[in-house]
């Protein structure tokens, strides 16, 4: 080597045993780690472009801030850091051991002087076996160098010296920590992924389609991924998630999963998860193994950890009423489907898809603010609130959502309920639709009749949106509004007009047509009064329209009183609602059979008991350091003459206290 | 030459007095009388950390003895008030002393109250140097002690009472770790005060678990935070008994040495140095303070670790609450470095140590408050 080289890795190697560079290096580190805390990590890339525009979401996305802890520039620091506390222990080690074994007992008199916490006394006698009775008594242990006759002897003592080892412990065991971390991390991956041996998947497409190139093999190393498997099927791959996309690990066994329970407080928070599995052959698909894992309860089979870790719907069978709201009549279609699946709906000439996308058999739900709509709830197990906010919450029983799709592609989503919810003290159904995901739903309420079901309803409205029949729910209403020979017969036919005009307005679009209406045709000063006139038209004719209703149906007529009213009002606004519903049905939950699905996490990590090893090492470390304080103690007994000194490579008041107290001792000693 | 002097100095175990040994047999007899009562409802984990307490409180007890009478104090007056109960919860509204002193809420509400007067009690006796004052302060710190103990034991058992599946250890939301906060804090202070044999710190330290107070209380009345509810399946865990109160010992520390470090500063710019300790007292105890903090938080961090295996499938997730304490315990590691290694004393020290209490007090509080992750527990 020449020296120039020489000396320029030995500033190197100066430079990464400092205590400089590895406070930067922390420094950084912790600046990183706190970028990666407030920037939520691995998110959509959708909502980053959102959150920060396009080029600030290049920009991060260049920098790796999305993943902070698993970017190139991250893991580099990590490296360094291990090199450098590795090269100061290097460094260190061989000094710490000498000071560990060492007694100093070459100090010499002049040394001993210099020092900060010494004293003299004057002896009388021959106090060097007192000294030494003394020092063992206080578990010190010397080591004794006879100096020639006028200098007398050395005793050169000492404790608490494993102090040292502290060091050692600490610093061994960052780095241990730091291997086994970097074992689990994915840096291998990384490293195919940048030679391109590896791809990262981003299309939706089953998973066994999914090419080699994105698929990692059985016996990799290390990894954590998840998989949801629903009950009565089983999984031989798991799913990391990587950057907007993922990759398809292949597992060596496949796990199956039985059933999924869930259990809950009478309070309706969650008590437990759990999942019955079973490990098969993948080839052979014989059973091994079963266990039930729960949460804080894994299974470790093969050196791979099983954990529970979410659930969702496995595929309920759903059993439907189709109400249909293009040609409404008081009986339903029945409908099946099945949850994840799809199928297809004709209307007229109209081809709709209808995706089931969601079953929840409870929906615990804040029934004490009114109209509040119910939330969306994250079925993750993690964490988890455990502080309830709201004393008012009330399971409402099952929903499940679907999605219905035109034949353009485009989509509108629904959220139906299976029970009838109580509100102002009226029952109802509750139908949720929302045109984009980032929407909350819109409910519709659908009321209920004497009978609680959706007929009365539903009769109603066909018999409102049946142009034959407008005609005679009109010559009802006059006839009720108008009774015989109270008025000329323009009045009454003036009347009859206006409530078929009233009625088709409505039929044509709900309220939103009748204001329509009334703002072009009525100057403004009179609107107020038309309007008025105008609902209590539809409101009273509507309740000639039910009574014809049952009376088509074979039922007796409706009581007059202040439930049918409520009915007629809360039937009117629905009707009108509907008109922005934008598909051809209502489908009403009537029976259902459940499959749930569990969400599993499966993870290998070599890395995980060194990681443990180096912790036991590191707390050992730690409380070496503080918990043993090393101390020297010299004393040179002269002929008529002791000298004392005593060192500790920690300055703390219980040193000085320690000081003072030997000082008074010895001074006792020597006395004698 | 006098005999005593060159005695060997006596063995610690011969140290110890008839008291020490019936103390030990009091903890010793409690759980052995659990393991009778309860045992079948233990797993072996928790026989071993029952009996793992009774050697912690026993050693605890022998080198700090005013802590004896604490725990028979706590045990004698949680066991009246459980007692009280007659396994009915309606009564802690009806019989008379429950209702005003030990039902949980009735306790902690003294320990706040106490807390409070504690604060004053300890700035009269610092403004006026009466001794008198400030020892009715330690009197008064020590009694909130109890009763935020007796709180806790007996809210613990009410939670059972509420139904068996719903109860557990009361360490599991922000308001109970609160009362642990205050708690810890006194009792490691009220250590430091007798090892100095000092109480003018107090004027400085018991601010702290008075704000606790203030937000506990604040957490009761504005957000009903003390209804206890059942445990998500994510906190069903045995390590949560020991990860929590780790983690606030070390949040404890980490406050006191905070609190020394203002008055540090303080005494540094000769402002009421002579009401305090000398300057060397003060570094001592914030050395002291914070390499007992940087020990117990390096454990909780790592039982953090272990738990997060377990519940999440990883040890480490960088979850924004475990990442802000790798930050808390980096700070505090440079901070012993710079002390240790390089041999830097004084006021950046002290500094850096008030710094650390905001770092600390991001990671314990507004991690909960601002970031969202995996611990989700708490949040406000
Ligand atoms: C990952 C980085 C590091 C961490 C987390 C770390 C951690 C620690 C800890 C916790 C202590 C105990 C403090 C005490 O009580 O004495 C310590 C002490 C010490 N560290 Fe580090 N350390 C790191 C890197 C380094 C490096 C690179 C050096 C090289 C100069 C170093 C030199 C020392 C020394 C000399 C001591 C004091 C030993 C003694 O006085 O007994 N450390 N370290």
């Amino acid at each position: 080597m020449s020296k120039s080289s020489a000396t320029f890795a030995k500033s190197v190697y100066e430079l990464f045993s400092s205590m400089r560079f590895a406070i930067s290096l922390l420094t950084v580190l912790a600046i990183a780690s706190i970028i990666g805390t407030v920037l939520k990590q691995n998110e959509p890339y959708q909502n980053y472009i959102i959150q920060f525009g396009q080029f600030w979401f290049t920009t991060f996305e260049w920098l790796g801030l999305y993943d902070v802890y698993r970017t190139a520039w991250f893991v580099v620091i990590l490296a360094f850091l291990v090199l450098s506390t590795s090269t100061c222990i290097y460094r260190n080690l061989p000094s710490m051991l000498r000071e560990m074994r060492s007694y100093r007992e070459d100090a010499s008199e002049n040394s001993l002087g210099h020092f900060q916490h010494r004293a003299e006394f004057a002896a009388t006698g021959a106090p060097l076996q007192a000294l030494k009775d003394y020092l063992l008594a206080q578990n010190y242990r010397y080591k004794e160098r006879p100096l020639s006759a006028s200098e007398g002897t050395l005793l050169a003592a000492k404790i608490g010296s494993t102090n040292r080892l502290g060091y050692i412990l600490t610093h061994s065991a960052i780095v241990i920590i730091c291997i086994g971390g970097l074992i689990d991390s994915n840096i291998p991956l990384k490293l195919e992924q940048t030679f391109g041996l590896k791809k990262i998947e981003t299309r939706d497409i089953p998973q066994s389609q999914v090419p080699a190139a994105s698929r990692l093999a059985p016996d990799n190393l290390s990894f954590r991924g998840s998989v949801t498997i629903p009950e009565g099927s089983s999984a031989d791959v798991v799913f990391l998630n990587i950057g907007d996309g993922y990759l398809v690990q292949d597992l060596p066994f496949a796990v199956a999963m039985k059933k999924f329970h869930i259990e809950h407080y009478s309070t309706g928070q969650p008590k437990s998860f759990a999942s019955d599995i079973a490990i098969l052959d993948k080839k052979t698909g014989k059973q091994l193994l079963t266990h039930t894992i729960t949460v804080n309860h894994p299974l470790i089979y093969d050196g791979i950890a099983i954990y529970q870790a979410s659930f969702g719907d496995g595929g309920t069978k759903l059993k439907l009423n189709g109400w249909n709201l293009f040609s409404p009549s008081g009986t339903p279609t029945p409908i099946n489907g099945v949850v994840h699946d799809s199928t297809k709906l004709t209307s007229g000439k109209v081809n709709y898809t209808l995706e089931f996308t969601d079953f929840r058999p409870f929906n615990i739900e804040n029934t004490g603010s009114e109209g509040a709509a119910p939330q969306q709830d994250a079925r993750s197990l993690l964490g988890g609130n455990a502080v309830a906010e709201n004393k008012d919450l009330h399971n409402v029983g099952p929903s499940f959502q679907y999605k219905v799709r035109d034949a353009q592609g485009q989509a509108r989503e629904y959220s139906n309920y299976m029970l009838p919810i109580l509100n102002d003290k009226r029952w109802f159904m509750l139908s949720g639709m929302r045109t984009s995901p980032a929407d909350a739903f819109r409910y519709i309420r659908f009321p209920l009749d004497p009978d609680q079901t959706l007929s009365g309803f539903m009769r109603l409205r066909g018999v409102m949106f049946d142009p034959a029949q407008r005609a005679e729910i009109a010559r009802r209403f006059t006839l009720s509004a108008l009774p015989d020979g109270d008025s000329s017969p323009e009045i009454r036919t003036k009347l009859t007009d206006s409530t078929e005009k009233v009625l088709a307005l409505f039929a044509q679009g709900g309220y939103q047509t009748l204001s329509d209406f009334i703002e072009k045709n009525v100057p403004k000063a009179e609107r107020d009064r038309a309007a008025q006139t105008y609902l209590k038209i539809l409101e009273l004719s509507t309740y000639d329209a039910y009574q014809m209703a049952q009376q088509q149906a074979g039922l007796p007529p409706p009581t007059a009183n202040e439930a049918t009213g409520w009915f007629i009002r809360d039937s009117l606004n629905s009707m009108s609602d509907l008109f922005f519903y934008g598909a051809p049905v209502y489908l009403q939950l009537a029976q259902y059979d459940q499959v749930n699905a569990s969400g599993v996490q499966l993870t290998r990590s070599p890395g995980k008991n060194i990681v443990y090893a180096g912790s036991f090492l590191l707390v050992l470390g730690v409380f070496a350091m503080f918990y043993i304080r090393e101390r020297r103690l010299w004393l040179l007994v002269k002929p008529g003459r002791v000298l004392f000194a005593m060192s500790s490579n920690r300055k703390t008041l219980d040193f000085e206290n320690e000081f003072k107290r030997h000082t008074q001792r010895i001074a006792d000693i020597v006395k004698e | 030459m006098e005999l005593t002097q060159t005695a060997p100095a006596e063995s610690y175990f011969k140290r110890l007095t008839a008291l020490d040994w019936l103390f030990s047999a009091f903890l010793l007899g409690g759980a052995l009388y659990a393991l009778n009562q309860y045992g079948s409802y233990m797993d072996v984990y928790e026989k071993g950390i029952m009996f793992a307490a009774v050697g912690g409180f026993s050693v605890l007890g022998w080198n700090w003895k005013p802590i004896r009478t604490l725990m028979v104090v706590v045990a004698g007056l949680s066991l009246f008030g459980i007692n009280d109960y007659h396994a009915d919860l309606a009564r802690a509204d009806q019989a008379f002393f429950l209702k005003y002193l030990f039902a949980s809420q009735s306790a902690i509400m003294w320990m706040s109250a106490l807390f409070v007067m504690a604060t004053v009690t300890y700035w009269i006796g610092f403004a006026t140097r009466s001794e008198f004052a400030n020892r009715v302060a330690s009197g008064l710190t020590w009694s909130a002690v109890a009763m935020g103990l007796i709180g806790l034991m007996v809210r613990w058992y009410e939670s059972y009472l509420i139904s068996p599946d719903v109860g557990h250890i009361p360490i599991s939301n922000l308001y109970e770790v609160f009362i642990l906060f205050s708690i810890i804090t006194s009792l490691l202070y009220l250590h430091y005060e007798r090892a100095y044999n000092n109480r003018q710190m107090g004027a400085f330290v018991l601010p702290v678990i008075s704000a606790a107070v203030g937000f506990l209380l604040w957490y009761t009345f504005g957000r009903e935070a003390q209804e206890i509810q059942p445990l998500v399946p994510a906190l069903q865990s045995y390590w949560m008994k020991i990860h929590v109160p780790a983690n606030f010992i070390g949040y404890g520390s980490f406050a006191i040495a905070a609190m020394v470090g203002v008055a540090y500063l303080l005494a540094s710019k000769g402002i009421l140095a002579s009401r305090l300790p000398k300057l060397e007292v003060l570094d001592d105890v914030m050395y002291k303070s914070i390499a007992v903090g940087f020990g117990f938080f390096t454990i909780a961090t790592i039982l953090g670790a272990i738990w997060a295996a377990e519940a999440w499938g990883g040890y480490w997730s960088w979850d924004p609450k475990e990442t802000w304490a790798l930050i808390v315990w980096l700070n505090y590691a440079a901070w012993l470095h710079i002390r240790l290694v390089k041999g830097l004393r004084g006021a950046m020290l002290a500094w850096w140590a008030v710094v650390g209490l905001f770092v600390t007090l991001f990671a314990f509080l507004g991690v909960n408050m601002f970031l969202s992750g995996l611990h989700s527990y708490g949040t406000l």
